[in-house]
């Protein structure tokens, strides 16, 4: 059979002091932005939150403007072959950022077929088509009736990329396609988008934050920029690793990943990064437990009923042994789907063990006014909780509970019914004075998973359990949250953090416990073992 | 000869997987729904319990058709069994006594005339029910959408949106868990009590109605940039009717004569108003 990719015509793409102002904002998303996109170019776009990057994408994937948003203002011109991308459909594919949202469909093939079936490809020719992209995704050994919602995170993303791909675009758009994924996950779909693109020979355009991950397959870089009035157009353009040697300072002070710079710590001990935190001088109260998990099994259905019988829950992760100890951080490890965020809702009191205990100590249980009449966590009221335990959930929307940034910030101190003195400091400390009266939903990324930090650390807890809280991070928060957790830490509060983020681990001097290896229902026993040597015992920080 | 197979094969990947499938899972859902129709509308006229006796002894006897068993059916259906049982009860209590009375329990009186109006109800909650949880167990929604879309010619649009709105569905639920353990890690219901609760479980359900706005929004934008909404559309899977569809449909006009045949004939009939 010859080779479908061989029919794709390369797009070129060009900008031509082109702008656009979404409805109802004063502010341009993208303006003046001259930009050439030769066909066949593989090009990484970057530059810091607000330069436009995404709405530059969804331009040239042909969703800006639809039905909502006809009070939009466009200036300028951007064009697809020399046609405006509303008129060229099918030229350009987008993957975009969340997983869930990627697939539309409940079976791996008709989820392929239907941009194919949208572009109206006769019948005959769309399943041939679907076969070749599914195989080069990699996805090809999987039959095409194979569920969707049985896929994990980076095989979603791929499957999207497939969908794309049997549309045959001469333009492929990617908008940060693996922000959401674990590391694993992100060379997963890197390589099938690398593959996949240099077999059809379609231009391609992603943006990222994390530079290392794409730098050596594009043939350039060009950067965006944003200034405090709004964008200002590309700022740099060229070979990889020329920009990033031109502009890595000034990307990397914007808060882009550029490959080599883990950002420092403020307050930092000396030689922070190694990790030592045992025998830090500074946690002087790093013996007292906090915390202890005894037989711990972990599972997310308690119980699940069918008919009138009930069964057990099968615990994803069992047989957990730790304790948490003031002033000590420990970091939760190990692929997807093993159970890290299960265990870290367990032991914060937010999910009933499927077996095994949870037990707070005596230190623990005197942290605040009103003290629980029983230790484990799961049995205390959410006001007896939070000035114990805080939890950080890994998509900080869930956890809005108000219309403003600053009721945010009051609302855990009135429901204990304590004075706001630490909201202020707070505010100032995380970046968010100017945001005080804004609607959390909407700020950006880093505001949203700044303040979700913020809210929590009002009530003051002991421990902090915090899930993925660097995911789809730039690198200035990164810096930031880094920064206040060290200094939490050296106050005595003990941290756990389920986490992919190795940089994040050292730069904690967290004690890391790498959970599972083997897959599915293998892993209940003991599935965990420890990285770093000096625990007393496994999982012990 | 060969050709032809292959081309089969390249226009209906699922063939296969489907010549496997028990009788009404080869069966076109549109079939399948004009079956469901047949009997509903058999049914509705009457109360008495010897036509929807019959619907159901029928029903069950078509489940191996299905791919499904007792025990398959009692997982799927055995709310609507509850219910029916409920209303069966109540009717029967409630009901004004004609003929002889059989049982009195303080104002609780049942007569023969009101046991079998109750048993009336609760086998015609049963017929009813019973052909739509068959139906939908053995139907592929993605199939439901191709033959509504294609062979109904209902708007694509409407159809296609509305199935991929419903995948989100499940996920609604696993989000609907996590708001609540992320608002109880705020404080949120914080002394625990009943009202406080209450207002929590507002809270929650504000809170997944924002982030289902959010996320359909963010799927209608992936469907729209795979070229959805304008323009012509082809259809991967073509939507056909088959001999198979007929008998299906031949089935069940078999099953609604049967019962309204021997109900009239042994003057069990007795048309609602």
């Amino acid at each position: 059979m010859a080779s479908f990719a061989s029919a794709v015509t390369p797009a070129r793409v060009t900008a031509r002091d082109w702008g656009w102002r979404h409805g109802g904002r004063s502010r341009a998303a993208v303006a003046g932005l001259d930009l050439d996109l030769e066909p066949g170019e593989k090009v990484l776009l970057l530059g810091p939150s607000g330069a436009g990057k995404s709405t530059l994408l969804h331009a040239l994937a042909g969703v800006l403007g639809s039905a909502e948003d006809d009070d939009a203002d466009e200036s300028g011109t951007l064009l697809i072959d020399g046609r405006s991308p509303r008129d060229a459909r099918g030229r350009a594919g987008l993957v975009q950022q969340d997983p869930e949202t990627q697939v539309v469909l409940g079976r791996v093939g008709d989820d392929v077929a239907f941009g194919a079936e949208n572009l109206a490809v006769p019948p005959a020719e769309i399943w041939p088509r679907v076969r070749q992209a599914l195989e080069d995704v990699g996805l090809g050994s999987l039959p095409l009736d194979h569920p969707t919602h049985a896929l994990s995170g980076g095989q979603k993303q791929r499957l999207a990329l497939a969908g794309v791909l049997a549309m045959r675009p001469g333009l492929v758009l990617l908008d940060e396609p693996t922000a959401n994924l674990d590391p694993a996950g992100v060379l997963e779909v890197r390589d099938a988008v690398i593959r996949a693109v240099t077999a059809s020979g379609a231009t391609l355009l992603v943006v990222e934050h994390r530079v290392e991950v794409w730098k050596d397959a594009v043939d350039r870089v060009v950067v965006l920029g944003a200034g405090p009035d709004g964008p200002s157009g590309v700022v740099a353009s060229g070979d990889p690793d020329a920009v990033l040697e031109s502009q890595g300072e000034a990307l990397a002070a914007q808060g882009v990943w550029i490959p080599g710079r883990v950002p420092v710590l403020t307050g930092a001990a000396p030689g922070a990064g190694m990790p030592s935190s045992s025998s830090s001088p500074l946690s002087s109260s790093g013996d007292v437990v906090l915390l202890e998990a005894r037989d711990l099994a972990v599972s997310r259905a308690a119980v699940s009923r069918r008919g009138f019988g009930s069964r057990k829950a099968v615990p994803v992760l069992s047989g957990v042994e730790l304790d948490l100890r003031a002033g000590r951080a420990l970091s939760v490890t190990g692929p997807n789907g093993v159970g890290k965020s299960t265990l870290a809702l367990t032991l914060a009191g937010l999910l009933a063990p499927a077996a095994g205990a949870v037990v707070g100590s005596s230190e623990l249980l005197a942290a605040g006014e009103a003290v629980p009449r029983r230790p484990e966590p799961y049995r205390w009221k959410a006001k007896e909780l939070i000035t114990r335990i805080g939890t950080v959930f890994q998509e900080p929307e869930h956890q809005f509970v108000t219309g403003t940034v600053l009721d945010e910030l009051r609302f855990g101190p009135r429901q204990l019914g304590r004075g706001e003195e630490r909201v202020d400091e707070l505010l100032h400390r995380l970046r968010l004075d100017g945001l005080a009266d804004a609607n959390p939903y909407t700020l950006s990324g880093g505001e949203k998973r700044r303040l979700s930090v913020a809210t929590v650390l009002a009530a003051h807890p002991r421990l902090l359990v915090l899930d993925e809280p660097t995911f789809g991070q730039d690198a200035r928060t990164w810096a930031e949250l880094g920064s206040l957790l060290l200094e939490l830490l050296r106050d005595g509060v003990s941290i756990l953090s389920v986490t992919h983020d190795a940089d994040f681990t050292r730069a904690l001097g967290a004690t890391e416990l790498v959970l599972g290896g083997a897959t599915g229902a293998v892993l209940a026993g003991a599935a965990s073992a420890e990285r770093t040597g000096h625990g007393p015992a496994k999982g012990d920080a | 000869m060969s050709i032809l197979v292959e081309n089969r094969e390249a226009l209906d990947p699922y063939a296969a997987a489907r010549a496997e499938q028990p009788l009404l899972g080869r069966a076109n859902p549109l079939a399948k729904f004009g079956a469901l129709a047949v009997i509903t509308v058999a049914l509705v006229w009457s109360i008495d319990w010897l036509s929807a006796g019959i619907a159901v002894l029928c029903e069950l006897l078509v489940l191996p058709l299905a791919g499904l068993n007792l025990r398959l059916l009692w997982i799927r259906a055995w709310p609507l069994v509850a219910a029916a049982v409920l209303g069966g009860w109540s009717t029967a209590v409630l009901a004004p006594d004609k003929g002889p009375v059989l049982f009195s329990f303080g104002i609780w009186t049942m007569g023969e005339h009101s046991l079998l109006l109750g048993l009336g109800f609760l086998l015609r909650g049963l017929a009813i029910a019973l052909p739509a949880v068959i139906v939908m167990a053995c139907t592929e929604p993605t199939d439901l959408a191709d033959s509504l879309a294609q062979l109904a010619h209902l708007p694509h649009r409407f159809v296609l949106g509305t199935l991929a709105a419903l995948r989100l569905v499940g996920l609604m639920v696993e989000e609907w868990q996590t708001i609540g353990m992320a608002r109880r890690a705020r404080g949120v219901g914080a002394s625990g009590n009943v009202l406080s609760g209450l207002a929590a479980r507002l809270g929650q359900s504000f809170g997944l109605l924002v982030q289902s706005i959010r996320r359909a929004s963010r799927l209608a934008v992936t469907m729209e940039a795979r070229g959805f909404g304008a323009g012509p559309r082809t259809w991967a899977r073509p939507s056909r009717l088959s001999v198979v569809d007929l008998w299906v449909v031949l089935g069940a006009v078999v099953i609604a004569g049967l019962s309204v045949g021997f109900s009239v004939l042994f003057g069990a009939w007795h048309v609602v108003y």
